[in-house]
């Protein structure tokens, strides 16, 4: 723990969002990454949401190209990156325009005045200067000069003003680390070693972060000052975990765990790329990553590692999803194990790349031709990705099947702090391989049944390398047991059955209700949504009346309990980040009523849309009784 | 924790056992019609395993859709038939996880140039070790009949019925383009001509390719006829041996000479053997390679056979091991607590 400068006069708050935005330039990312890290390492709970536009550079001061990082610190446990921002730091008048309207009433706003000139503000659409005039008469507002005061504080240590200029995000977290009392040395301690070597850039991003942080201390700031304390949280040692690190970690987790060597196939897309980067890091595990030529040879190439005995694995978004539907339906086909990874984005076509959507699970249900099931998990939380990526390789490997795992731009990208697991505590993943014969022919000789299931229906997988079990598979219908190639009708139908029965049949664990056992509601969510439905569930809860909630990680196969729980509910709801594909699905199997609640904004759910939907039903439920 | 394993290296298998055709013949009924050329192409590389000293089990057939991708059925290794044109994706991703395997990649024209033809050209790009052999029969068998991207300008099938309008994609070329570093070209009528070619790509350390041209009796009968029948095989087969003048016909009275806009036939009285080229495969430079790859248009002129380019260059699948032993030397083998603490972690 790092204790927080300064005690006179602080505020104390439990909880406080905070959204820094600016131009894709400035640097906002980079911002609220510090302020998140200064932030776990204070002790807090956090849910961060990054927000970037798809252009690399959108022109300069546009609205297109703003781009903003909203972080939620608390001293409790939370669970979503907040409704509506208590702060907003606007870089530029494009900022303040498209990000105004998300700041609570009464809010504070801080913005870069300098960058408030004719040129920027035409940019931005206004046609006159919003800092004059009663445009922001309902929030609080701290007009700082940051680039100026960041020029004057570089200048005595030869920086260009124009390299100077670049600096102002130290400025304005160094505002900020002052204003709610963070602890300095971790950022200070970043920027050294971020910068390593290049000392005409430590000494600018540290002028302009100490300047920050003096102004607030020498201003009328003083008033503003808050602390938000660290969360009282499980006892153990805690890291900030992004979602694509967390899954990233998991699959090198299951490949020490299963002693297969991990094989990645990928092809660059937004917002999974960063799994192959994060994987390629990591050779010192025996991790081959292979960036191929397209998505389908990405899947092609993990195909062919799972063949030959690696834990295999490819990673895409929604539309390399699509391309490897014939690759994964080839998988099924084989029943090689197989973790398709899908970081799910607003769609259809290239749609919204670095936003998220979770609009996929008809796809992964059944985006392949003829019946090829393959089991379905989702993640639920940034840290959950690690837990989830090791189900999904434990079922892969166990039941010889290709997975699917759903996360989403949200979760890929938001990090929280995650309590480290103790690594002995992870459960094994058993993996045989045929090494003998396991049919006789009619000539007495041993010979090598590729498709002879065992009692969990699981076929036999035998390496290349394997003495005498040489044997044929493919896409072509199997003959049950030998597996030569067979079009018989008798045959297809048994196989069709088997393959479906084969996953139906996986065991998954029983879905736990949360909240109350005897409300009239349920809310089922699946992926990104826990944490939105969770915080709503706790807020209705709190005003004393009752609600339940569950979550679903397995989604193909659905847990066993699941329409018992669905059908002792009067109303169930289930928030889905779509146009209701889940609610399709629980219709379908289970005959209820449940009702979809739908959001397509390229954001996450907060927990106060899903409240106030909850209230609704329940302001009905009890208008029925009386 | 388990020790992670290569999968490839467990087991102790001995001596390799001698072996013969039968031993190479899975016991599967070969499907392929009555007089189709993939029949002599099966048998001359049932016919070559036992020779190469390979073990069956290490040996791995990859293919994707057509009559030829139906070849691993028929050896009795291990073998995957996948989906259409993604053998070498399939196959490349084994190479990499196994490098210890013998892997070969079997297609057709339509299945590596059309819609594989990316996986293809990438798969040479890298150089990984992977023996490619192209059936090429100018036609898709498997659909009954329509043009593939090798069928000639003017061509009428089902799908043109008044006549090709593209032009054909000369695989040695592409494969030149691609500088593939084993380049090779052989036909169905001539075994121990194929049996030599599959040798030398097994042998070659990296992408192989090899074009054989093979006669589809049914929908594109005697495509070649016109080059590779052995009564004009002398006149319209210039067999590319290296380090040897590129001569042709029954009294070597044809070669090829340079010329600046590439090599062209020459008579060889007319410029004397001096001016004949003479053949190197280990030339870096593709172009004289890739020059003598477009010295025939359509199969009805002369046109050369055997290897075109043999060069040593990195293998793909070694260096990315060998990045990863590099690594390991370096820090040594993972630790996944230490990972799990790699960024800044605080205690509660």
């Amino acid at each position: 723990m790092v204790e927080a400068t300064g005690v006179a006069d602080i505020r104390e708050l439990d909880e406080v969002i905070i959204r820094f935005a600016g131009d894709s330039g400035d640097g906002m990312q980079l911002t609220g990454d510090r302020f998140t890290n200064a932030s776990a390492l204070f002790g807090n709970d956090l849910s961060t949401l990054p927000e970037y536009p798809a252009e690399i550079r959108a022109p300069a001061g546009t609205l297109a190209g703003v781009s903003a990082f909203q972080v939620h610190i608390a001293n409790h446990d939370i669970t979503t990156p907040g409704d509506a921002p208590d702060v907003l730091v606007a870089m530029n008048p494009a900022a303040l325009r498209s990000d105004l309207h998300t700041l609570v009433p009464g809010g504070t706003l801080i913005v870069n005045k300098d960058t408030f000139d004719e040129r920027n503000l035409a940019k931005a659409g206004y046609d006159h200067n919003p800092l004059d005039g009663d445009d922001l008469a309902g929030y609080s507002v701290i007009q700082v000069a940051m680039t100026s005061i960041t020029k004057d504080a570089c200048k005595d240590l030869g920086v260009k003003p124009r390299d100077a200029d670049r600096s102002k995000n130290f400025f304005a977290l160094g505002l900020l680390s002052w204003m709610y009392s963070r602890p300095v040395e971790p950022t200070l301690d970043w920027i050294d070693a971020k910068f390593a070597g290049k000392d005409l850039i430590i000494g600018a991003n540290k002028a302009a972060f100490n300047a920050g942080h003096a102004y607030g201390e020498t201003t009328e700031l003083g008033a503003q000052r808050v602390i938000v304390n660290p969360a009282q949280l499980p006892p153990g040692t805690y890291t900030n975990i992004n979602g694509n690190t967390a899954l990233s970690w998991g699959l090198v987790a299951a490949s020490q765990l299963s002693g297969l060597p991990l094989y990645l196939g990928s092809y660059p897309i937004t917002p999974a790329t960063d799994i192959l980067h994060e994987l390629s890091k990591h050779k010192a595990f025996g991790v081959t990553t292979f960036q191929a030529e397209d998505e389908i040879a990405a899947v092609g190439a993990a195909i062919g590692a799972s063949y030959g005995g690696s834990l295999a694995v490819t990673t895409t978004s929604g539309p390399g999803l699509a391309l490897k539907g014939e690759a994964m339906g080839l998988a099924v086909s084989l029943e090689l194990p197989l973790v398709v990874v899908d970081i799910q984005r607003g769609g259809p076509s290239t749609g919204l790349p670095t936003k998220t959507e979770a609009a996929d699970l008809m796809m992964a249900m059944y985006g392949r031709h003829g019946e090829s099931p393959m089991p379905i998990v989702a993640a639920r939380t940034p840290s959950d990705c690690f837990d989830t990526a090791i189900e999904a390789a434990r079922i892969a490997l166990t039941y010889n099947t290709p997975v699917l795992l759903l996360s989403d731009g949200y979760l890929a990208n938001g990090s929280e702090p995650w309590r480290l697991p103790d690594v002995a505590d992870l459960p094994s993943i058993d993996v045989e391989h045929a090494t003998e014969f396991n049919q006789t022919n009619e000539d007495g000789d041993g010979v090598f049944w590729p498709y002879l299931r065992d009692e969990n229906l699981v076929r036999p997988i035998a390496l290349p390398g394997t003495p005498d079990l040489m044997h044929r598979i493919g896409g072509l219908e199997k003959e049950d047991g030998s597996g030569n190639v067979s079009y018989d009708p008798d045959n297809h139908e048994l196989m069709v059955h088997l393959r479906d029965r084969r996953i139906a049949s996986i065991p998954v664990p029983d879905v736990e209700v949360e909240g109350d056992g005897d409300a009239d509601l349920l809310v089922v969510g699946w992926g990104s949504t826990w944490g939105a439905i969770t915080g709503a569930v706790r807020r209705i809860r709190t005003s004393g009346r009752k609600v339940a909630s569950i979550h679903l990680t397995h989604l193909y196969p659905l847990p066993a309990n699941l329409g018992d729980v669905l059908r002792s509910y009067e109303r169930v709801l289930v928030p889905e980040l779509n146009l209701g594909q889940l609610v399709r699905i629980l219709r379908a199997e289970y005959l209820v009523d449940a009702e979809p609640l739908s959001k397509m904004r390229g954001q996450p759910f907060t927990a106060g849309e899903i409240q106030h939907a909850i209230g609704e039903r329940l302001v009905a439920l009890e208008g029925g009784r009386s | 924790m388990t020790d992670v394993l290569d999968p490839g290296t467990e087991m102790d298998l001995g001596p390799v056992p001698e072996t013969t055709r039968a031993d190479w013949s899975s016991d599967q009924e070969v499907r392929w019609c009555p007089g189709c050329g993939d029949y002599s192409i099966l048998t001359a590389m049932q016919l070559l395993m036992p020779e190469l000293g390979v073990r069956r089990e290490k040996t791995v057939f990859i293919s994707g859709i057509g009559c030829a991708a139906r070849f691993p059925y028929y050896m009795n290794t291990y073998g995957v038939h996948t989906i259409h044109g993604r053998a070498p994706a399939v196959a490349t991703g084994l190479a990499m996880a196994r490098p210890d395997l013998d892997v070969w990649v079997i297609g057709g024209d339509g299945d590596l140039l059309s819609i594989g033809g990316n996986h293809l050209i990438h798969a040479l790009r890298r150089n990984i070790n992977l023996n490619i052999l192209l059936f090429n029969n100018q036609i898709y068998g498997l659909t009954k009949g329509q043009f593939s991207p090798t069928s000639q300008k003017g061509k009428v099938t089902k799908s043109s019925p008044v006549g090709l309008v593209s032009r054909p994609f000369n695989p040695i070329s592409v494969a030149l383009g691609a500088e593939a570093t084993f380049v090779a070209r052989t036909h169905d009528l001539d075994r121990r001509h194929m049996q030599e070619m599959f040798r030398r790509a097994y042998e070659h350390e990296g992408s192989s390719f090899v074009e054989v041209l093979q006669n589809c009796n049914i929908f594109n009968d005697g495509v070649f006829a016109t080059i590779t029948k052995k009564d004009v095989r002398e006149d319209m087969l210039i067999d590319l041996q290296h380090g040897k003048p590129i001569l042709f016909g029954s009294e070597k009275q044809f070669g090829v000479a340079r010329r600046p806009e590439g090599v062209v036939i020459v008579e060889v009285a007319a410029v004397g053997i001096e001016d004949i080229l003479v053949h190197d495969e280990t030339i870096r430079n593709p172009s004289t390679a890739f020059s003598l790859s477009r010295l025939a248009k359509t199969p009805t002129t002369p046109t050369p056979v055997g290897v075109f380019r043999a060069i040593d260059s990195g293998e793909f699948s070694t260096s990315v091991a060998a990045q990863i032993r590099e690594v390991q030397a370096q820090v040594g083998k993972g630790d996944l607590a230490t990972l799990l603490r790699s960024q800044p972690t605080w205690e509660v």
